[in-house]
């Protein structure tokens, strides 16, 4: 009983962290097909947020409400920068983008080392975040559980986004058929560059997140960036929902192959189940159906 | 038989390269500075690094001609790179063990690790020809594997990168946790190559010929390709994979065999780099090792023949010489021309000799690699 | 019916041709076969002018720069401190710098570089296992001398090789003794997946089955993992008296919170490290980890003029908020046992050094070490310090004496047949 619920919550948990940092991938490559491989480096500048943001305010807990928003801020600016100076050229070859985003990961992560020093720092958890709550009989850390929750607000606030508000509307319209929206008087520059910047800045968002759980350093978003590819990848392009259920699967089955072999095996294994499961559905888990010809 | 591909401008060098008597002057030329000129210059250290730095350069013939002429993304080099020094690597570890402590010895790390008995899998690799024969089958059949389970379902552009890429990753972290291949540290300390004694110069220089032997013998097998009529299937598949299905063929199969090709040429780079270099471990084969075998091949031009070759050979002399006196400013080197070759010149140096004439007439179309 | 794959008949005649052609390249030019005496290259180490060069071979770029400027700054500190006394031999140092990149292959080739291309007397660094065993055949093969100086996993002695910082039985067995001695009856082993916990972990296990401690599980977790709830919560539903750690690097991090979420704290189940120093404390975050152990041969701390003087200098040289760390004072320390061998051997030269090396001592920051000349360790002082509330390690514990190094514990019974578990 305690293993499976300890299980059960680790894959919620490892689910939800994938979740965070593939959110805000799943709009860029997803809607876009776009792929930005210095998506972890966003995720790193919201870490690195959360750090300057604890230096000035000093307060944990205060500071990590200022974070939350700063970071999505600053992410969102990095990525609007990035799609106006790089990305708006490269819009026909998804996969020059691809590579041409990685060197500027590779400054970014330079950038960091230079700025606040290669050693890892260190961001305090707010006191009423310390601790675990006993579920089932085993317990679970607070942290975990805020990350739960913010994962969740998350993807239903982009939802909300995309489903109820003019900006989401343009936004899917541009997905559904582009130059059918632009005939329809939608800029898609604008569209496009409105979802490179929410992108961008959940990945700052998943960034002030981590900190709570792991360390802030110059490489602390690489380690998270390709298996939220995978997920953006099994879960379907453009199916927010897609993301949802890839995340929280791919956790569940890390947590499970981890339990059964060593943790090396599991990211194998982890690897063949996407590529068999890739046999069986080659659009991931939901297809979206669009109105254009590709 | 001359072949107008877009991508690949006309520049009157090209031209003459391109004439029968043209490669043979071209084999001629290379085969001159490397087997004469280079061992003449350079000192016993130099023409080591010169002979690694090809081992890159035969990688990125096979990524010329996945990415540059196939279209396929491949970010995970690194993995048929790994196989093809791991499985000579075992052999040598093995026919040190043999040499050294008789028939029944294990090799020395394995001693040192507690592990007294040899595992099944390794006992094979103290043959010579079996050895030789997997680094040249069992990466070009996995290769073959899983180029057939991810094309046949027409999973491409940028899903077939992230699954090449996710590959490396998974790669990389298997070799860590397995200490009979060594773990983290790799198999490394070579005595002998094939009987020969690895510390004598004389065979040091030796490696650097096998070296340039196979970048030549894989720029000629690569020419062949993209001479003969698959290899225009193969640029046709890259331009409109669907015009080409409905032609009749399957496109699949066309692109198997380039992932193929590019994975074979990696592996026996592998084999080759790793008698060289004296050590292979999961730190040159993971995701950014991976990453880091494209930047030559887009500096130097992706769709030509040769640019990948040079592009290789720079970019490796470049780290080598630069990050020395500016480490920190390497790496912002290499993050600027990842942007600046890829965004502004995605022909590479190829393309920028051709420039001038693309000015003068119509403007050269842009490969769309997806 | 899909149309015939049109692969070229030519192909066939290029790759036979180029298959001749390797063939033929490999037999013409060769030396040495298997057996055959060769000729190690020679050293063209030159020592008629004034000044001698000296190799540093640290990664400023990758991964491991974190760490290994560190070690750098500390080189350069003991080589300006040697010149400023009058050099060695009456010469001048000249430290040629080289970047490993945190990659072993290009450690390899720097290594090669500074012996052949800039010939230097010795080269000082390195850091992981993978680095040193990609340089061992190097400086074998050139006959030239590295300084290693980070605590290992042991089970190696090289000719050309002199470790200066910890073997096994020099950090991991007293800091078992110690946890065997203040009444730890059962432990729990968490480790990152590599070789050195591996290794680490088969003595451990070997340790504890001769002392009668039970070692209730024993977890591995993929390099830079941050996920250890699962592993947390079996930490603390085994009930260990302690739990050893060997996780490496940005991991522990994540390690340590978990553990103080889940209300593990030091008193009732303290965890003893070995990968954490001063230099770590800071992005772990001191309230996780305060009151936790740490087992080394140096702290910051430590009481003496000796290290008085050599944290004096170092903020001095490279700022007041610097700190210094085990693998710093080694290197450091590496640097004057190679002067002071080459002060006794009266000359540079390699064969000369090794001969000398025996029993050289240099009194440096963690007391005096000793270098022994048949494995080439050094003799080094046990300590486990404390971690406290500013960020600082506190020896709570010290062994009696100096040990001597024992790479391959042959002194011990116990480990007569350690083996790595997969």
């Amino acid at each position: 009983m305690d293993l499976l619920v300890g299980q059960l919550f680790t894959g919620l948990s490892t689910g939800s962290i994938l979740l965070l940092a593939a959110l805000g991938l799943s709009l860029t490559f997803g809607q876009m097909g776009v792929v930005n491989m210095a998506h972890g480096e966003f995720i790193m500048a919201g870490c690195y947020t959360a750090y300057v943001v604890q230096q000035v305010v000093g307060d944990a807990g205060a500071s990590l409400l200022i974070a939350l928003p700063a970071g999505f801020l600053v992410g969102g600016a990095m990525g609007l920068v990035l799609e106006a100076l790089l990305i708006r050229r490269l819009y026909h070859r998804p996969l020059d983008t691809l590579l041409v985003t990685f060197g500027v990961g590779l400054i970014l992560q330079q950038a960091a080392r230079d700025v606040f020093g290669a050693p890892a720092v260190n961001v305090s958890v707010p006191e009423a975040l310390r601790g675990g709550v006993d579920l089932l009989g085993v317990t679970v850390p607070r942290t975990r559980l805020f990350i739960m929750a913010l994962a969740v607000l998350s993807v239903a606030a982009v939802a909300l986004v995309l489903r109820f508000t003019p900006a989401g509307r343009r936004i899917r319209a541009v997905v559904g058929n582009r130059d059918l929206a632009e005939t329809a008087g939608i800029s898609s520059r604008a569209v496009d560059a409105g979802t490179f910047f929410i992108g961008s800045g959940l990945a700052g968002v998943a960034g002030v997140a981590l900190t709570l759980i792991g360390s802030t350093s110059p490489t602390t978003g690489q380690s998270y960036l390709v298996d939220a590819f995978l997920v953006v990848v099994a879960g379907g392009l453009g199916r927010i929902k897609g993301a949802v259920v890839a995340a929280v699967a791919l956790g569940a089955l890390q947590a499970v192959f981890e339990t059964y072999s060593t943790a090396s095996l599991a990211k194998v294994g982890v690897f063949v189940v996407i590529v068999v499961f890739l046999q069986l559905r080659p659009q991931g888990l939901f297809t979206l159906r669009t109105r254009s010809l590709a | 038989m001359s072949t107008r591909l877009p991508g690949s401008e006309r520049t009157p060098m090209t031209r003459f390269l391109d004439t029968r008597l043209g490669t043979w002057t071209g084999f001629a030329a290379a085969a001159l500075v490397l087997f004469g000129l280079a061992p003449l210059v350079l000192s016993g250290f130099r023409l080591g690094l010169l002979a690694q730095f090809l081992c890159y350069a035969i990688v990125a013939v096979g990524i010329g001609l996945a990415w540059g002429r196939g279209g396929m993304l491949t970010l995970g080099q690194g993995v048929f790179f790994g196989m093809g020094a791991y499985l000579m690597a075992m052999h040598l570890k093995m026919a040190d063990a043999r040499f050294e402590g008789g028939p029944g010895a294990v090799p020395d790390f394995m001693e040192l690790a507690g592990i007294r008995e040899l595992p099944a899998y390794w006992a094979p690799f103290a043959s010579p020809v079996f050895t030789v024969a997997a680094i040249l089958v069992l990466p070009t059949a996995f290769a073959v594997l899983l180029g057939l389970a991810v094309f046949k379902r027409r999973v491409k552009g940028a899903y077939f990168a992230i699954l090449s890429q996710a590959l490396a990753g998974a790669f990389a972290i298997l070799l860590i946790g397995q200490q009979s291949l060594g773990g983290f540290n790799g198999l490394s300390r070579f005595r002998y190559f094939f009987g020969f004694t690895l510390a004598d110069p004389a065979n040091q220089r030796m490696l650097y010929f096998i070296a340039a032997a196979v970048l030549l013998a894989v720029v000629a097998v690569s020419l062949q390709l993209r001479r003969s009529r698959y290899g225009e299937l193969l640029v046709a598949v890259r331009d409109a994979e669907e015009r080409v299905r409905f032609l009749g063929y399957d496109a699949a199969n066309v692109k198997v065999v380039a992932y193929a090709a590019a994975a074979l040429f990696a592996a026996v780079a592998g084999a080759v780099f790793v008698p060289i270099v004296g050590i292979i471990s999961p730190a040159s084969i993971g995701i950014v090792p991976s990453i880091m075998f494209l930047l030559g091949v887009a500096i130097g031009g992706r769709a030509s023949l040769v640019g990948p070759v040079v592009g290789a050979l720079v970019v490796a002399w470049a780290q080598t010489a630069l990050s020395e006196q500016f480490p920190s400013a390497w790496t912002y080197a290499q993050g600027l021309l990842f942007i600046l070759v890829i965004a502004l010149l995605p022909g590479g140096l190829a393309s920028a000799a051709a420039l001038t004439k693309r000015f003068r007439t119509k403007p050269t179309p842009v490969e769309a690699a997806a | 019916m899909p149309h015939r794959f049109p692969l070229p008949a030519r192909l066939a005649r290029a790759l036979a041709a180029s298959a001749a052609l390797t063939g033929l390249l490999a037999t013409a030019a060769c030396g040495a076969r298997a057996g055959e005496e060769t000729v190690a290259a020679e050293s063209c180490l030159d020592t008629s002018g004034d000044t001698v060069k000296v190799g540093a071979l640290n990664s400023l770029s990758g991964t491991m720069a974190i760490s290994e400027t560190t070690v750098r700054d500390a080189i350069r500190l003991a080589v300006d401190e040697l010149n400023a006394a009058g050099g060695v031999q009456g010469k001048q140092i000249e430290i040629v710098a080289e970047d490993g990149a945190s990659e072993p292959t290009v450690f390899a080739e720097k290594a090669e570089k500074l012996i052949r291309e800039d010939c230097v007397a010795a080269v000082f660094g390195g850091w992981t296992s993978a680095s040193r065993k990609a340089m061992l055949p190097v400086f074998e093969d050139n006959d030239s001398l590295l300084y290693y100086p980070v605590q290992y996993e042991g089970l190696e002695a090289s000719e050309n090789i002199f470790y200066t910082g910890a073997t096994t039985n020099q950090q991991i067995i007293p800091a078992l003794d110690y946890l065997a001695e203040t009444g730890a009856e059962s432990l729990y082993l968490v480790g990152s997946d590599y070789v050195f916990p591996r290794t680490a972990n088969a003595i451990i296990n070997a340790y504890a089955e001769a002392h009668g401690i039970e070692v209730l599980g024993e977890d591995y977790v993929t390099l830079g993992s941050t996920e250890f709830s699962t592993i947390v919560n079996q930490v603390k539903s085994a009930g260990a008296d302690a739990v050893f750690n060997t996780l490496n690097g940005d991991s522990n991090v994540a390690f340590f919170r978990e553990y103080a979420n889940v209300g593990l704290t030091a008193a009732d189940m303290p965890v003893m490290s070995v990968s954490i120093a001063e230099e770590e404390v800071g992005g772990i975050g001191v309230e996780n980890i305060e009151g936790q152990l740490a087992a080394w041969n140096y702290y910051q701390t430590l009481d003496s003029p000796a290290n008085s003087a050599f944290v004096e200098a170092f903020k001095a040289a490279y700022g007041a908020d610097r700190v210094t760390s085990d693998p710093m004072e080694a290197a450091y320390t590496s640097v004057h046992l190679w002067a002071a061998t080459v002060e006794k051997a009266g000359s540079f030269a390699v064969a000369d050094v090794q001969a000398a090396a025996d029993g050289v001592s240099f009194d440096g920051p963690e007391g005096t070490v000793v270098i022994d000349g048949d494995n080439h360790h050094v003799t080094k002082t046990a300590r486990i310090g404390e971690i406290s509330a500013d960020g600082l390690l506190y020896t709570v514990w010290e062994s009696p004496a100096p040990i001597e190094p024992d790479p391959f514990l042959e002194g011990y019974d116990w480990a007569a047949d350690l083996s790595v578990t997969e």
